[in-house]
């Protein structure tokens, strides 16, 4: 309905992803401000358990659109499923994850649609009525605010970690809706061939609470175990600043940075990076950011929360076991 | 009058840039500690099109402006001076004067190498008791038959060990500047020599070194310009090489202006970031003045050049102007580095090493001003 | 094959922006603008494309008249021809509308490949490549990070960074791509190029696109939020263990 907020929920085994509840605890918000309901969508092959799930993080409604043809993900087949459900019925905003799957599709929706979009939204308001988003530009050297004409459909396509995910309510349900859009598979011109997990232990660097980062002062692709096992001891990411995937200690996805990803999770710990412009534009958005650092110039410290000026191959081992040791509590 | 870079130049500055902060600049301090002579960046240089900057395109080079050579050296030399050091010599004292007094078949036959890199020059005027006087040279040419037969020591020739095809001023005739003649000879003739390398200052990564000329024969055909026009060639080439000088200078206290801000801002003492004290700022004010008066002046002097007109006192006051900027202007970004300034963790104890150099080659400072000065008493009289 | 990459001209990264004080837009006054990074390894994505397979590779970009520095860039590292678009609205255009315009364009011109860099680093939208490929009706791979294209030039293959691996996509040609940086590493342009270039023409037309009205605009540019630096300790291995798990604990309740 016209009034309404909508969320394109993206899941995996089963389970909605964390960027989706982030975005629902925001609809419900926003829905109230704009007077509809918040509604997830959820587009894929088998998604009733997904859908049971949302209920308790603040949707009203679920709308499931099932297909096989749905998985894996293309841009065809989102677009023309999601495209469809929008045209019917004509909400008055659309939150999208910007992930790999939401950049993709989202401006080939807008388009189709003649929707307004606006990417990278670090904060969606409704002010008077109007819409209002900010948003990193200028590779963050700047925070632009952006607001919707007011007419029609309106995308966001919206940063992960920006909104908290909602408590969980687990007596609040929500209405499940089936809708049927036709797909014909002729449509799909893409082919996925496979999607080949990196294998890692450590958590995908854009859904860590805690990142553990390192610089052109780790010294070498070797030194890089070093914070794989203080990632592994906190549940962490690891990524990196540009120097080591320039020369090739680490791959390019481990990039945080202008040219690489933009993180803010709640901890940030820069091991070896010395801070410059290019990497402070992905990762000075983090809550927390602790640094060490042997240069006590090191650029980084001047916005860390906490900067070490010492030797990072001494700290990080007894940092290891000091996390272990605190995480294992009473177990030990 | 327009003070504007060209769109081109602007493209110029903007490659190269690109390419000696992403090629030269990372390795820039390895070089120099080690000594290293860099033959993958000259190659890559070379398929840029940065070995014959101005040479003209039918003989395999860019075809471009003396501007665009000083903007395309200030970005090198803001890179690594040694590096800078090994292009300016192959381009401007040996393509340039190759294409400006050498024979059509002398053109052809060393150009398009020079250009593409698979032949490197280097300039063989100074030997060890003519270095200002270089015109009191003593190495002697003798012709026999078809060829010449060469014989003494240069002295200080860059690139002396990696280069294959030198400029040799010799004596072919009577003492003095009208006695000396100017010789292209390749690495293989027999007779020549690297004689004893350097251990320098600076500009380490560029080799300096002796070449020996012992009973070395060189086809008649060798000959670069009239019998007897070496001295003349000599001084005209080095107006040209004195742009890259003043290039290089600029770009070496441009590297120290650079490093300096950065530091200084970064740099806490007494609570505040040492940028904001005044002592600094002054330093950072005049190092920026004095580099733009340097780069109007080589802009100048490179404009005069491609008008066609004589730029001898110009070139000279760039090059004056410049190097005693970049000496000026490393040893306070030294003093703005304080302790970090004294150690090669920080990049300012290259370019205040590097600097020196910039006073000495191509003409001493007390050599420019004598050039100028007999420039501007000549208009008096 | 025929390849088109489209270029936009950016201030260039490496330096700092000025916010104009009322806060409408950035401050062009001394502004280096370059050719987007992204578009780079757009066009060197083309020129390797050429040759490998013959064909053209030309540039479009809609823009104003200083764009046509951007688009000499692309020509000197060596593609053959560009046309630019100029056109009263455009300054007033959003993304949709900027994907219209070089649609309208790119239709008239033979195109068995169209290639985007994966954002620009100015607005950071990264909109109007997969909106292009909507207008033009072509199948997208965006973002990608390898590309293959079979002999017969009928099918890329390509990878594509996703969330904890990597998707490995068959797409039909004609389509449109966009890139990452891990793509490849762009050539410089050539002095000789840059001559080259000096001399090519670039094409202008001027858009009549009447739709230019923005579905979204700018209201407000801010410079970020300034971080305050916290502390700042010379310790021992042991001394900082301690602060890092106490701050861990205390202020970011992660532990």
């Amino acid at each position: 309905m016209a009034n309404d907020v909508w969320v394109v929920v993206e899941h995996e085994s089963g389970q909605p992803k964390k960027i989706s509840l982030e975005l629902l605890g925001r609809a419900g918000q926003l829905a109230l401000a704009l007077g509809g309901k918040a509604v997830a969508f959820v587009p894929g092959r088998d998604v009733s358990a997904v859908a049971r799930a949302l209920g308790p993080y603040g949707a009203d409604i679920v709308y499931t659109a099932q297909d096989p043809l749905l998985e894996p993900y293309t841009a065809d087949a989102q677009t023309q499923v999601v495209g469809e459900a929008l045209r019917k019925e004509q909400p008055t905003l659309v939150l999208i994850g910007s992930t790999a799957q939401g950049r993709d599709y989202a401006p080939r929706l807008a388009a189709r649609l003649g929707a307004a979009i606006v990417t990278d939204c670090a904060s969606l308001e409704v002010d008077n009525s109007s819409l209002v988003a900010t948003r990193p530009m200028y590779t963050r050297k700047a925070i632009g605010t952006v607001m919707y004409a007011s007419e029609g459909i309106r995308i966001a396509v919206v940063l992960p970690a920006v909104y908290p995910v909602p408590q969980a309510d687990p007596k609040r349900t929500a209405e499940v809706r089936a809708m049927r859009i036709p797909l014909d598979a002729k449509q799909i011109r893409t082919k996925v061939h496979e999607v080949q997990a990196i294998k890692r232990e450590t958590v995908p660097l854009t859904e860590a609470d805690v990142i553990v980062s390192g610089g052109r002062g780790l010294r070498g692709p070797e030194n890089f175990a070093l914070l794989d096992a203080l990632a592994k001891a906190l549940g962490a990411a690891v990524g990196s600043s540009r120097p080591p995937v320039d020369s090739g200690w680490v791959p390019h996805d481990y990039e945080i940075g202008q040219t690489g990803k933009t993180v803010s999770p709640q901890v940030y710990l820069a091991c070896g990076i010395s801070g410059a412009p290019q990497h402070l534009a992905g990762m000075s958005g983090s809550k927390h950011i602790v640094a060490i650092n042997k240069d006590p110039n090191a650029p980084i410290f001047q916005l860390a929360d906490l900067g070490i000026v010492g030797d990072l191959f001494e700290i990080l081992p007894k940092l290891t076991e000091a996390v272990k040791k605190a995480k294992g509590g009473n177990r030990d | 009058m327009d003070f504007q870079l060209t769109e081109e130049h602007r493209m110029v500055q903007s490659m190269v840039r690109e390419f000696a902060s992403k090629e030269i600049l990372p390795v820039a301090a390895e070089l120099d500690h080690t000594e290293t002579f860099p033959q993958e960046i000259i190659k890559k240089a070379a398929a840029l099109g940065l070995m014959g900057m101005v040479v003209p395109e039918r003989y395999g080079g860019a075809g471009m402006d003396a501007i665009a050579y000083v903007v395309a050296h200030e970005e090198l030399a803001r890179a690594s001076a040694g590096v800078q050091t090994i292009i300016t010599v192959s381009n401007s004292l040996v393509a340039d004067p190759i294409l400006r007094y050498g024979t059509q078949a002398q053109r052809q036959r060393y150009l398009p190498g020079l250009c593409d890199g698979t032949r490197l020059g280097c300039y063989c005027l100074t030997e060890p008791s003519a270095g200002s006087d270089a015109m009191s040279l003593s190495t002697t040419a003798r012709r026999d038959g078809d060829e010449w037969v060469l014989r003494g020591t240069k002295a200080f020739v860059s690139s002396g060990v990696e280069a294959d095809t030198c400029i040799v001023y010799a004596r072919t005739g009577q003492e003095g500047a009208r006695g000396i003649s100017a010789f292209i000879v390749e690495k293989s003739f027999p007779g020549i020599a690297v004689g004893k390398i350097e251990k320098k200052l600076g500009i380490k990564c560029s080799s300096t070194s002796e070449i020996v000329l012992d009973d070395c024969r060189v086809p008649a055909d060798n000959v670069l310009g009239d019998l007897g026009a070496g001295g003349k060639i000599a001084l005209s080439t080095l107006d040209g090489g004195r742009l890259g000088i003043a290039a290089q200078a600029i770009g070496i206290a441009r590297a120290a202006l650079e490093d300096s801000i950065a530091y200084a801002s970064e740099r806490q003492q007494f609570g505040r970031p040492i940028a904001e004290f005044q002592a600094i700022q002054w330093m950072l004010a005049d190092m920026a003045t004095r580099i733009e008066a340097s780069r109007l002046l080589a802009y100048r002097a490179a404009y005069l050049r491609q008008q066609g007109q004589r730029y001898t006192k110009e070139a000279s006051m760039a090059k004056l102007f410049a190097s005693e900027t970049a000496m000026w202007a490393s040893h306070k970004a030294v003093q703005i580095h304080g302790g970090y300034g004294y150690i090669q963790d920080y990049a300012v104890e290259r370019y205040f090493r590097d600097a020196k150099i910039t006073e000495i080659y191509e003409g001493t400072s007390e050599i420019q001003r004598l050039v100028i000065a007999r420039n501007v008493m000549e208009r008096v009289q | 094959m025929n390849i088109v990459v489209c270029v936009k001209q950016v201030p260039d990264t490496e330096a700092p922006i000025r916010i104009k004080p009322d806060g409408s837009g950035i401050d062009e006054m001394g502004l280096n603008l370059v050719m987007n990074y992204y578009d780079e390894h757009a066009t060197e994505a083309g020129l390797r494309l050429k040759e490998q397979f013959g064909g053209t590779v030309t540039l479009i970009a809609a823009g104003p008249e200083r764009t046509k520095e951007a688009l000499r860039t692309g020509l000197a590292m060596g593609a053959d021809e560009a046309m630019l678009i100029t056109g009263p609205g455009l300054e007033q255009s959003d993304h949709l509308g900027m994907a219209r315009v070089l649609a309208a364009a790119i239709k008239a011109l033979p195109h068995d490949l169209v290639i985007c860099g994966k954002l620009s680093t100015d607005d950071n939208a990264s909109i109007v490549g997969p909106a292009l490929a909507e207008l033009l009706g072509l199948p997208q791979a965006t973002a990608i990070a390898h590309l293959e294209v079979d002999a017969s030039a009928t099918t890329a293959l390509v990878h594509r960074e996703v969330e904890g691996g990597v998707e490995i996509l068959e797409v039909p040609l004609p389509a449109l791509l966009t890139v990452e940086r891990s793509l490849n590493e762009p050539r410089y342009p050539s002095l000789p190029g840059i001559m080259k270039a000096k001399r090519k023409e670039i094409k202008t037309s001027t858009s009549t696109d009447q739709k230019v009205a923005a579905s979204s605009r700018l209201t407000k540019l801010v410079p970020p939020p300034k971080r305050q630096a916290g502390r700042v300790i010379e310790a021992d291995a042991d001394k900082a263990v301690a602060e890092i798990v106490a701050f861990l604990k205390n202020d970011a309740k992660v532990l």
